[in-house]
């Protein structure tokens, strides 16, 4: 009851005097740590998600015809395997380079379904060898049934969500619009967070007899041994005419100097946010030692040493930040998901699983980051309290 | 009986202030002595120097010319000029400081007003004493009200009761009923008389009011910065 106020509750006291301002500057400044978190949590998640993708895919190279290597790359991990076709020969010449593990062919089709969505959309199928491709996805597990085993069976195996949306089960049909196959679900996959959740597998002989491309493939998946030079191969690979070698370290590579430009534009942001959070402390913490003026000048005739003002001022500031990161970081945690889909919108392609990774390592980081701009903020306005003299306050109310 | 030591005492002091290239003395030569457990008052009109002197003798402000010392120590003279930090010991030590406004802080109760200078100095059993003075003061019920919830007198004597927490050994009051009316004046100049005479607490006090400064055992007049009597 009569113990003596500390410094940080007179601190304390103080914000609430002008308790819109501080809400409102601890508001900025939660929005600032907001940005920060998202934007560091999204550094985090983006090349975790990426490398998740591309270690899912369970082959590191992937050839597909000569092309655009940007376009191979999006529509690669988009679950695409390139737009242009290769004829199935080159397997045997891929086969023949040293350090070749296995290679599985893929063809991707896609036809026009005017049963999907409201006005119709596009149905993707991806043909595979029932022989090579399980092999090389064989962290895939299934939620009924299992892979097809007849090479050139009307069979199909659903991604999750496929089967979800589509609303199947083992033992459905599935129709392929416009040519008028029935194909018989022998298996659904489980949930993985890769492309494969909304796949639809059918055997690649059935595919590209029904669709007219026999012989042909969009893309060979390559899995290299583990003792191989990767990089070396690749250079072996280019020896083949007319295709694109596309290594997941150089799909890592473009992918992430495709999404640095938005990572800049959202530093960027981040950085004015900073620096306005950090104006807007000054200028509240300033105004409100200029309002103090004369009592901060009692407070030194009652004993205050300049460094007791200025450690008083300076915790204003601190906890100011420190709640308005608190804040932020929650916010972060909170809205991970909005921020999740808004990023999303921002990117040209945006891998499976969350892109916003927010953490109790990353949290306590921000705070850090949070409570520097605080002490920074602090110095001016705490350095000007200290330096009032209490005369200068009381002779303003002399004779 | 023997004379009381001698607690604050000045020696030819003048304090000078620069308007331009005009130079306005608003303290003149002036030698004064206070003895331990004295009230003293100053009085005179407005712009007599009255203000200027008493933060000269408290250590606020230093003078242009002259010797100042605070229990035999000498503050300031020709060649003396402590550091802020040096001050503010001293202020620490023997001076409680009563000011016609209250600056209270509004977010803060009754008792942690009072209670604010040992937050940054305290001597022993000060924090003890926070209630028996509150009560002293007639504010034993007030303790968890907020500046904004009491009346004008009632703010001076928060003011009062944080300017003695620390046991000061001299009070110093300037105009300390200018914003209260003449009841509430009456009742601040019996807190201070009884300060001095039963707690044996030095006062100076700066004042217009004659019936204030009636209190004080001694009365200074000053006028254009000199002691008139």
């Amino acid at each position: 009851m009569t113990k003596p106020l500390s410094i940080y509750r007179i601190a304390f006291k103080n914000l609430q005097r002008k308790k819109a301002r501080s809400t409102l500057t601890l508001i900025g400044i939660g929005l600032s740590a907001w940005v920060l978190t998202s934007l560091f949590g999204f550094n985090q998640g983006y090349e975790t998600a990426l490398n998740k993708d591309i270690d899912n895919m369970g082959f590191q190279v992937l050839l597909t015809a000569k092309g655009c290597p940007y376009e191979a790359a999006t529509l690669m991990l988009k679950g695409g395997t390139g737009l242009r076709y290769m004829p199935e020969s080159v397997i045997s010449d891929v086969v023949r380079y040293p350090g070749i593990e296995k290679v599985t062919p893929m063809l991707m089709q896609a036809v026009f379904d005017p049963n999907k969505g409201e006005s119709g959309g596009i149905s993707a199928y991806l043909g595979v060898d029932p022989a090579s491709y399980p092999q090389l996805k064989a962290f895939l597990s299934f939620e009924q049934g299992s892979w097809f085993t007849d090479p050139l069976g009307y069979q199909a195996v659903m991604g999750y969500e496929a089967a979800e949306l589509e609303q199947r089960e083992i033992g459905d049909k599935i129709l392929i619009p416009e040519k008028n196959i029935e194909f018989t679900v022998v298996g659904v996959l489980k949930r993985s967070g890769t492309q494969d959740d909304g796949t639809i597998f059918i055997p690649i002989r059935t595919l590209q007899k029904e669709f007219g491309q026999q012989g042909k493939v969009t893309a060979l998946g390559i899995k290299v041994s583990k003792t191989a030079n990767i990089i070396e191969l690749e250079n072996k690979l280019y020896d083949l005419p007319d295709v694109q070698v596309v290594s997941m370290a150089q799909v890592r590579e473009t992918i992430m100097s495709l999404v640095s430009t938005a990572k800049v534009m959202v530093i960027s942001i981040a950085l004015i946010a900073i620096l306005i959070a950090i104006l807007g402390v000054i200028n509240t913490i300033l105004m409100s030692v200029f309002e103090r003026f004369q009592e901060i000048g009692i407070l030194k005739s009652m004993g205050a040493m300049p460094a007791d003002v200025f450690r008083m001022v300076w915790t204003e500031t601190v906890i100011l930040c420190l709640l308005g990161g608190m804040l932020g970081v929650g916010l972060a945690f909170g809205l991970a998901k909005i921020t999740d889909f808004l990023i999303r919108r921002l990117l040209p392609y945006a891998p499976t699983g969350s892109l916003v990774q927010v953490n109790l390592p990353l949290a306590l980081l921000i705070l850090v980051i949070v409570l520097g701009i605080g002490l920074i903020s602090g110095l001016y306005p705490a350095w000007w309290a200290a330096r009032v003299r209490p005369l200068e306050s009381i002779r303003s109310e002399g004779d | 009986m023997a004379a009381r030591e001698i607690l604050l005492k000045a020696n030819h002091v003048r304090k000078v202030f620069r308007r331009g290239s005009e130079e306005i003395a608003a303290i003149d030569d002036i030698s004064f002595t206070c003895r331990r457990g004295e009230f003293v008052s100053f009085v005179g009109p407005s712009g007599s120097g009255k203000t200027t002197l008493i933060n000269i003798l408290g250590c606020l402000d230093n003078p242009s010319r002259g010797t100042v010392s605070v229990g035999g120590m000498t503050v300031f003279n020709d060649t003396t000029r402590l550091s802020e930090g040096e001050l503010t010991r001293i202020r620490r030590c023997y001076f409680g400081y009563i000011f016609q406004k209250f600056y209270l802080v509004p977010t803060l109760t009754v008792m942690e007003n009072v209670l604010l200078p040992l937050s940054f100095y305290r001597k022993e059993g000060a924090a003890a004493d926070a209630l028996p003075l509150l009560n002293f003061l007639g504010l034993g019920q007030r303790i968890h009200h907020r500046p904004a919830e009491l009346s004008g007198g009632e703010m001076q004597r928060v003011a009062i009761a944080r300017a003695l927490i620390n046991k000061p050994e001299i009070v110093l009051a300037d105009e300390p009923t200018g914003n209260l009316d003449t009841q509430r004046s009456r009742e601040i100049g019996q807190i201070l008389r009884h300060l001095n005479r039963q707690e044996g607490v030095t006062v100076l006090l700066v004042t217009h009011n004659p019936l204030l400064a009636a209190v004080a055992q001694r009365t200074i007049i000053l006028r254009d910065g000199r002691i008139v009597t």
